[in-house]
């Protein structure tokens, strides 16, 4: 029994669709929602923790894919690069878990890796290119 | 107990000057009281360092060998255009300025990630940068082509020019549709989910001097890292709008013009900016110093981010649409906490403009004052005053139509 953690993209045609409740109910598989952000119209993104045996991992990333559902493993790593932070805090609430906090005496920024789901919100708010994900 | 300048000058250069940043002013007029910090504070130093859209260089590159007519042509650096309008090899890049088809930039929201105010912060760093320009070519300057990497210190001359800097308070954007929005204000969450706000508060530089008694043309300013000069007010600029009882705008108001040698700048206070979705931006340090002439100016100075006001305002579509509405009025204070409430609903907040390096900037050019090495110039004529009537106006459109034949 292993727990993996992937980010799954859906495309917009299929977001309506009830795709958790089916890995959970027909695929047996302990699902627990880290991150997701479901919109009308758009890709929707979601960062889950999936427990199951190895076939049941195989059969649940072969089930997502074949209903067009991207899946990637979440072994990607969010860096923080502080010499080219300008320190402006436009991160800081994008950040669901608070890897990245702001100090309010110093108005500056502090990153924590371990609090960090790479969830990928801090990346888009970013104007200085300071924030990246390394994918292994 | 009216000083001068010229007072206030000679005592710069005699190493005696009192100077306190904008943030440090407050506690020092609520120790000593107004009269008695008025007496003894000579300057008090404002900073801001945030995206700065109306920003520019301009350059002359030196002749090449044939002679090339640039002016007329097209030319890009770095593959960015470069406007050609001016004389043989004048160029000026503007920040806003992107690579002709950049595929980064093709698929909405598009990444943004190199422009012309990357290109201004390349030749800042030192960086050699690719010129290209075609020409359509004179008797005396026959040259067509042009491929040749520039750097800034091989440049005649190069200057920093920005026809609108250091906005005097800005919007605090929110985004009420149910999308989510990108805009210059940064990634707009739907329903209103959070709300980003750009301004440096009781450090910034028109926020303490909010009436331009001090601050007009020919001040001397702390910019880019280097020295420069505020050369007249800024685009857009708009002194008229409703002011608290402390004078300070409640609306976007005040900006200005600044100019500065580009040679003698750091990219650590000129840097590029990529918004996601929206475009690319330069941005700018600026920090101005106040002389502290008599007792109103120093109360100015003394601003706290607890009474300066923001109006919070719909992206996602009262602004598009040119709606006036302000949702709410919040404190600066406020946002600095992290969080607002707007119509009972709490919203996050994150800022755009670094208060971290304008407290830098601040200091730094509080340092430059008390080691004599920053004198304060006498303005040679004031901005438009809030009641010089001098409003900023929309377009009005009036859309080109055929001329109908009479028959």
């Amino acid at each position: 029994m292993s727990d993996e953690k992937v980010v799954l993209n859906f495309p917009p045609q299929i977001i309506d669709q009830p795709i958790i409740y089916r890995l959970i109910k027909e695929r047996g598989l302990v699902v627990n929602i880290l991150q997701a952000r479901i919109s009308p119209n758009e890709w929707g993104r979601m960062v889950v923790e999936i427990g199951g045996n190895e076939a049941q991992l195989d059969a649940a990333t072969k089930f997502l894919k074949e209903l067009g559902v991207r899946v990637e493993s979440l072994a990607g790593e969010v860096r923080w690069l502080e010499d080219r932070c300008n320190q402006c805090t436009a991160c800081i609430s994008a950040c669901p878990t608070h890897a990245l906090v702001i100090n309010r005496a110093g108005m500056t920024v502090t990153f924590d890796k371990e609090k960090c789901i790479a969830c990928e919100l801090c990346l888009s708010t970013c104007p200085y290119q300071a924030l990246e994900i390394l994918f292994e | 107990m009216a000083k001068t300048i010229q007072e206030i000058n000679e005592k710069i250069r005699q190493g005696k000057a009192v100077v306190y940043t904008a943030e440090e002013i407050i506690g020092v007029v609520k120790e000593k009281g107004l009269k008695k910090a008025a007496t003894l504070v000579d300057v008090v130093t404002t900073g801001t360092f945030g995206p700065m859209c109306s920003s520019g260089a301009y350059f002359n590159v030196g002749h090449a060998n044939p002679r090339i007519k640039m002016g007329g042509g097209t030319v890009t650096v770095n593959d960015v255009p470069a406007y050609a309008g001016f004389a043989a090899v004048d160029l000026m890049v503007g920040a806003n300025a992107l690579p002709e088809d950049d595929p980064r930039n093709k698929v909405f929201p598009g990444k943004f990630s190199y422009g012309g105010a990357h290109v201004i912060e390349d030749l800042v760093a030192g960086k050699d940068v690719r010129l290209k320009a075609s020409a359509y070519g004179t008797d005396c300057y026959p040259r067509k082509n042009l491929d040749t990497w520039i750097r800034l210190e091989d440049l005649n001359e190069a200057a920093l020019f920005n026809m609108r800097n250091a906005y005097q308070n800005y919007n605090v954007a929110v985004n009420l549709s149910d999308r989510v929005i990108y805009t210059y204000m940064g990634v707009l969450q739907p329903k209103m989910r959070n709300a980003n706000y750009c301004t440096a508060g009781q450090l910034s530089p028109l926020l303490n001097d909010p009436l331009y008694r001090t601050i007009g043309i020919g001040t001397r300013i702390f910019l880019g890292g280097g020295q420069g000069y505020v050369v007249s007010h800024g685009t857009q600029h708009n002194p008229g709008v409703p002011r608290t009882e402390q004078g300070v705008p409640t609306r976007p108001a005040g900006t200005l013009t600044v100019w500065g040698d580009l040679k003698k700048m750091s990219p650590r206070w000129l840097r590029g900016a990529s918004f996601r979705g929206y475009g690319v931006t330069l941005t700018v340090g600026v920090g101005v110093p106040i002389p502290i002439l008599d007792e109103q100016i120093l109360r100015f100075t003394s601003v706290s981010d607890k009474e300066i006001i923001g109006p919070v305002v719909d992206y996602g579509e009262a602004y598009p649409n040119c709606k006036p509405q302000v949702l709410a009025e919040v404190t600066v204070a406020q946002l600095k906490s992290g969080e607002i409430t707007v119509d009972g609903q709490k919203v996050v907040t994150a800022g755009l403009s670094s208060y971290a390096r304008a407290r830098e900037i601040a200091l730094t050019l509080k340092n430059w004052i008390e080691e004599g090495a920053f004198l304060l110039s006498e303005p040679l004529a004031p901005l438009p005053g809030p009641d010089s009537g001098y409003v900023f106006k929309p377009l009005n459109l009036r859309p080109w139509e055929p001329v109908k034949e009479a028959v």
